[in-house]
């Protein structure tokens, strides 16, 4: 199957079903156990700094593992696998010296997935399977300064995520992507410069592929790390017209649902969901269960919450067979029309009155 | 509130974060208060503003940095914001820089097709990829929208150009159909409000889904000073632009009188001139304005003050700078009086008082003033002989007498011209020495005149050592009188801490002419003198202080570390390229005709004291009238300098063989490169950076091929001028008591010089170096320096030392070749002049030195060969040390 044809289906499934999502990716990596020279693998052996953590970068020294993670979820049910890139941008690449590796993780990232996904489309032709490249958040922001006593100082400015991101957007692409998803968004002003990377790129390259994206709301206050409420921010996204909005990671399904409601009620796309299995325990592993998070979801996809459903920090394949087995027949939600009026945000939002 | 102006659906937009808007806010901005500048966004919030205008236009801002700066911190604020932003600003870059930082959905002001569809698209394009809603002007390439059929077509097309070529979203467009002001006492103006409220409805209509913005206060722009019925007319205004469709607008909330506490006689007659009902309808406002607060007399439009009385007429003249009928009438009037005299100290004076007036109030612009002053000083020169024949030779006794000179190796007098004019206006008496006048003349001059204050002007840098010099001498002498400080460089600051320590008298920095006037008679008041000079000295005191714990923070590098940081460009991959006209190149009587199309006319009326961007300013509700005037006059007087060959324009360029070595640049006798023939100087940046900022520290000679590369690289020089025959005829002019026509000569020729370097640089580009032969850009790109190379001048921000200004000439043979010399402080010769080096690496950009410490200025003064408190003298502006106080170890950062 063509990238052209997998997604002139995707409208026609989005609108019958609900699609599932993949889970976690480091804490499959975590259960392998991997040690500084496995992360080095042979082309790294004499890096000079440590790479153990540089999870991303096992998509070069040990492909097996992170195709092998891939093909579980999709036995699982995943119609959507997402890439292992949440951190392949040369910013966040910095900090293992790796910055120039950048455009090559997200190309082999990329094309393993591709590759898991191929063969289960192999394995099953009706039912396509959907790679969508993954750009995580860095780990600078770009509207929040590093230095409590200057509030004017940042570490990073808008052109050199716009510039990193790009170079991580035409890596995905080129590796075979279908879909592109900027995910865990804890300031809006970097999503906002990873779309408009994006944009370029799919200008540049003459395509047109489906953006999701997808914020962490970070606490019971509801709001980004960044400060913005669930509507200022997608007030302040909506004008990429993505494929989907929704929320993952930080908050178990429990404590995400008001927001999922929230985004359900203005979004005139499809609404994603994809929490952690739980909160953290005392020794910082996730440990809800497979069924309870499933019943959960179960619970938003009856009331017509979401389109796409999965699992962030903590889940499993094992989690993402409940929760598909949960959705399955669950008519999806069909998209707000909300009335045309122009929509501001700050850290709220505004919307004009209407004349 | 049944009538009051229908404001539920009306967003009101806060201003006072705009520097153009807010005094408050431009001080606090300007010097550097953020925290000050904070809590006025924060109160503007907390009375409920929905959007705050964030503007930092302003000519003495780095906009994009203070902009920048505000929305960062403000991003820290969340009482702030919590409201969307709207980015105003009239430049692009402004905007774009403030888009970059915003993480909500914000609203650009404003954008439109003023310089033509392409132009709008791109950034449409752009606004949409950022997520922002957009502010449209009505205005194309033909103009400033005013009647409504023009506001309709403008907005339609704009309308139609976003929808259907950009695909913005419909409901994030405003339009702002441009509300200009009414009861002008010029008749086309009287239909202003209606052709908006009107031009409102169709565009509704029209243009389903966008919304209507404007700013209200452009509306009763004739009415200062009468701020009920100001009021009156927003509130008014408001009440029927708001059902046709206005939702938006940038209005003082709190100053708008409900609709129906507005006196009914007062409404109905505001009422009339919004709707402009009848002929009378301005005449009819003015009767009553007064009695509602003490407003204006407007001028009346009409040419019949023809038939006035003799006394009324000059009054007219002298107001409306019309010196055609001024002999007639003086002579007229002269024969009514009993003496000569008596019409100076009566007509003339009285109109020369309203034309104070209404300067001094805003109310006219220095253009006007200027003519003002030419029909006055006709007036005088046609009674003089009478006066003398009387054989009384009195004069009235003046204001006071005024001492103006620029200094000594200084030789720009435009804005020293115009002060003086403008004082004269108000009954001071002027002693004006010219240019490059020394101190000891100055001050002998001003006891010989028995002057009352000192006025020094200068516009290059070394010009402020020689004011500290002239204070000094003042200080030995034991003098007590005022000294005014004026001129491009000067600045408050550096009257304060270099000036005036310096001298027990009272110094006062000048910012433009308009202040001259009022700073002149505060201090010769006999009784607020006293006061106002202790307050100026406590304030200067006080900025003292403030500047020296600023210095403190204001960390460097030591300079081996800066050059560690030094850009480093990949040579290894770089083709220097090699001049097609290696050499020099003369250029005798350069065709005028050529440069004219490449004036740069901002700067023109910046000279004027109009600010704002050409053309737009032609148009502008405020000063559009007087920049009209100034302009017709300035296209009159080029047509004679082309067409009578007025001026002569001569430059010479020149390309040398050149290689980096450190931070200086040698240039070959030949391309054998192994003589050299001069070593060019220069300064590294040596500011300390925020935190993980590691942006290089520049130096010019980063953008030569290093010698070690053993790369070809050239650099190239030239000097310009347009100024060869200039003096001349500028004295003629002042002899017929033309200042006007004189100081407007001196301009056009600062701008033709410009011009010619601009010029130049573009052929050196495609011709004579030849880097960029496919190069082909409009005016506007050329002015917005787009492309590639630059031509920094010794003196300025690149290079501020201008004794290398000497190597420049001595290489280009620039006096023999040009006819231009310099002064002893570098100033150029004639005046309108501009001279400078050529980078051609494509990635060179102009940049500013800023201060460097005394670790550079020693090597730079041993790389030079000069003795270090020589060098800290020319480079006093640079310096982030106090020359001669104890060694204050550069700090890293942090």
């Amino acid at each position: 199957m063509t990238r052209e044809e997998r997604l002139r289906r995707l409208d026609d499934i989005a609108r019958t079903r609900i699609l599932v999502i993949d889970g976690a990716m480091g804490t499959m990596i975590q259960r392998h156990k991997l040690e500084e020279e496995d992360y080095r693998g042979e082309r790294f052996k004499d890096w000079p700094h440590d790479v153990k953590g540089n999870n991303d970068l096992l998509s070069i020294t040990q492909p097996a593992i992170i195709q092998g993670i891939h093909q579980q979820y999709l036995d699982a049910g995943a119609d959507i696998i997402e890439t292992n890139t949440f951190n392949s941008t040369s910013i966040s690449m910095a900090d293992y010296h790796m910055e120039k590796l950048a455009y090559e993780l997200n190309f082999e990232g990329a094309r393993l997935a591709r590759q898991a996904a191929d063969a289960a489309e192999a394995a099953d032709p009706s039912r396509p399977r959907y790679v969508a490249g993954a750009l995580g958040p860095t780990n600078r922001t770009a509207s929040i300064s590093p230095v409590v006593t200057d509030p004017g100082f940042r570490n990073v400015d808008f052109d050199e995520l716009r510039l990193a991101y790009k170079e991580q957007t035409a890596g995905l692409i080129d590796g075979g992507a279908d879909l592109l998803m900027v995910e865990t968004i804890f300031d809006t002003l970097n999503a906002k410069a990873a779309l408009f990377a994006i944009e370029e790129v799919l200008e540049e390259k003459g395509l047109v592929l489906p953006v999701l994206i997808s914020g962490t709301i970070t606490d019971r206050s509801g709001r980004t790390l960044s400060g913005q409420t669930t509507e200022a921010f997608w007030n302040s996204l909506r004008h990429v017209r993505p494929f989907s909005i929704g929320l993952n990671c930080a908050l178990g399904a429990d404590l995400m649902r008001p927001y999922i409601q929230e985004l359900a009620r203005i979004a005139d796309v499809y609404v994603s969901a994809y929490p952690n299995a739980g909160l953290p325990n005392e020794f910082g592993q996730y440990d809800e269960k497979p069924e309870h998070m499933a019943s959960d979801l179960q619970g938003w996809a009856k009331d017509g919450l979401v389109n796409i459903v999965g699992g962030c920090c903590g889940s499993t394949p094992d989690h993402i067979r409940a929760i598909a087995e949960s959705v399955k027949g669950v008519p999806p939600r069909a998209p707000a029309q909300p009335e045309k009026l122009m929509r501001l945000s700050g850290l709220e939002p505004f919307t004009m009155p209407a004349f | 509130m049944t009538n009051a102006p229908r404001t539920a659906s009306f967003v009101n937009i806060g201003e006072r974060t705009n520097v153009t808007g807010s005094a408050k806010f431009k001080k606090l901005v300007l010097e550097g208060q953020y925290e000050a500048a904070l809590d006025v966004a924060r109160e503007q919030v907390a009375n409920g503003a929905q959007v705050i205008d964030i503007n930092m236009d302003e000519a003495m801002l780095d906009s994009e940095a203070a902009m920048v700066r505000f929305l960062r911190l403000i991003a820290s604020e969340p009482d702030i914001a919590r409201v969307p932003v709207m980015i105003d600003s009239s430049k692009w870059s402004v905007i774009e820089a403030g888009l970059k930082n915003v993480q909500g959905k914000a609203i650009v002001n404003s954008i439109s097709l003023k310089e033509g569809e392409d132009l709008f698209v791109a950034q449409a394009k752009k606004i949409r990829r950022y997520g922002a809603a957009v502010v449209v002007m009505a205005f194309d390439e033909k103009g400033q929208a005013d009647t409504r059929a023009r506001k309709l077509e403008i907005c339609k097309r704009s309308y139609d150009v976003l929808v259907n070529k950009v695909g913005f979203p419909p409901e994030d467009i405003i339009f702002d159909p441009n509300i200009f002001a009414v009861a002008t006492g010029i008749e086309e103006h009287n239909n202003y409000a209606v052709d908006f409220i009107e031009a409102t409805r169709d565009i509704r209509r029209t243009c389903p889904g966008a919304h209507i913005s404007g700013g209200l206060s452009n509306v009763s722009f004739s009415f200062r000073g009468n701020n009920t019925v100001r009021a009156a007319m927003h509130s008014v205004f408001l009440y029927h632009a708001i059902p046709a469709g206005m939702d938006m607008g940038i209005v003082n909330a709190g100053e708008l009188p409900v609709y129906d506490d507005i006196p009914e006689e007062l409404r109905e007659r505001v009422e009339d001139v919004i709707l402009n009902r009848r002929e009378d309808a301005t005449d009819r406002l003015l009767e009553v304005a007064d009695k509602y607060k003490g407003g204006e007399k407007k001028k009346a439009a009409d040419l019949s003050w023809r038939s006035l009385p003799v006394n009324e007429r000059l009054a007219h003249a002298l107001v409306h700078g019309i010196d055609e009928f001024i002999n007639e009438d003086v002579e007229q009037a002269r024969l009514a009086a009993t003496r000569p005299l008596h019409v100076i100290e009566g007509p003339l004076m009285d109109g020369m008082n309203v034309v104070g007036d209404l300067f001094g109030a805003g109310k006219m612009f220095l253009p006007q003033v200027v003519k003002s002053a030419r029909v006055m000083k006709k007036a005088v020169a046609w009674l003089l002989p009478y006066i003398e024949a009387e054989k009384e030779g009195g004069k009235s006794e003046p204001a006071g007498r005024v001492l103006m000179a620029t200094v000594k190796g200084d030789v720009h007098d435009i804005g020293k011209n115009i002060v003086g004019v403008v004082l004269q206006c108000n009954n001071f008496e002027v002693v004006d020495l010219g240019v490059m006048v020394p101190a000891a003349k100055i001050l002998d001059e001003a006891k010989a005149h028995r002057c009352n204050i000192i006025g020094l002007s200068g516009l290059i840098t070394p010009s402020l050592d020689e004011m500290v010099f002239v204070a000094r001498e003042m200080q030995r002498l034991g003098l007590k009188m005022p000294l005014l400080i004026g001129g491009a460089t000067t600045s408050k600051v550096h009257t304060a801490v270099k000036i005036d320590p310096n001298y027990d008298g009272p110094v006062v920095h000048v910012l433009d002419a308009s202040r001259a006037v009022g700073v002149a008679q505060n201090l010769l008041h006999a009784d607020n003198g006293p006061g106002y000079i202790a307050g100026i000295k406590a304030d200067y005191a006080a900025m003292r202080e403030a500047h020296a714990r600023n210095q403190l923070t204001r960390a460097r590098l030591p300079l081996a570390q800066a050059r560690a940081n030094a850009l480093k460009l990949d040579w290894a991959s770089y083709q220097p390229p090699q001049p097609l006209k290696p050499g020099l190149t003369v250029l005798e009587d350069y065709d005028l005709a050529e440069l004219v199309a490449r004036i740069d006319w901002k700067p023109f009326f910046q000279a004027w004291e109009l600010h704002g961007n050409f053309p737009a300013i032609l148009d502008d509700a405020k000063v559009g009238e007087s920049a009209r005037a100034l302009w017709a006059d300035a296209q009159a007087m080029l047509q004679r300098i082309v067409g009578e060959k007025w001026l002569t324009a001569r430059g010479v360029v020149g390309f040398w063989p050149a290689n980096a070595v450190g931070d200086d640049i040698e240039l070959y006798t030949d391309e054998g490169r192994g003589t050299v023939l001069e070593r060019l100087h220069m300064l590294r940046q040596q500011m300390a950076r925020d935190p993980g900022r590691d942006r290089a520290h520049l130096c010019l000679s980063d953008y030569v091929a290093p010698k070690s590369s053993g790369l070809a690289d050239w650099v190239g020089g030239f000097a310009v001028t347009a100024g060869h025959g200039l003096e001349e005829r500028a004295k003629a002019f002042e002899a017929a008591h033309d200042d006007y026509s004189a100081i407007l000569l001196k301009a056009l020729g600062d701008r033709l010089a410009e011009a010619f370097a601009e010029r130049l640089h573009e052929r050196v580009r495609t011709e004579l170096w030849g880097y960029a032969a496919g190069e082909s850009l409009t005016n506007e790109q050329l002015i917005a320096e787009a492309y590639r190379g630059i031509r920094p001048a010794p003196g300025y921000p690149a290079c501020p030392d201008h004794t290398e200004k000497s190597t420049l000439f001595r290489l280009l043979g620039a006096t023999e070749q040009a006819g231009i010399t310099l002064t002893e402080s570098f100033a150029m010769m004639p005046t309108a002049a501009v001279s400078g080096w050529y980078f051609a690496h494509p990635d060179a950009k102009y940049f500013g030195v800023a201060k460097v410490e005394r670790d550079q200025v020693a090597d730079y003064a041993q790389r030079k060969g000069m003795s270090l408190p020589d060098m800290e003298r020319w480079l006093a502006p640079n310096l982030n040390y106090e020359p001669g106080t104890e060694d204050r170890a550069a700090v890293t950062a942090a």
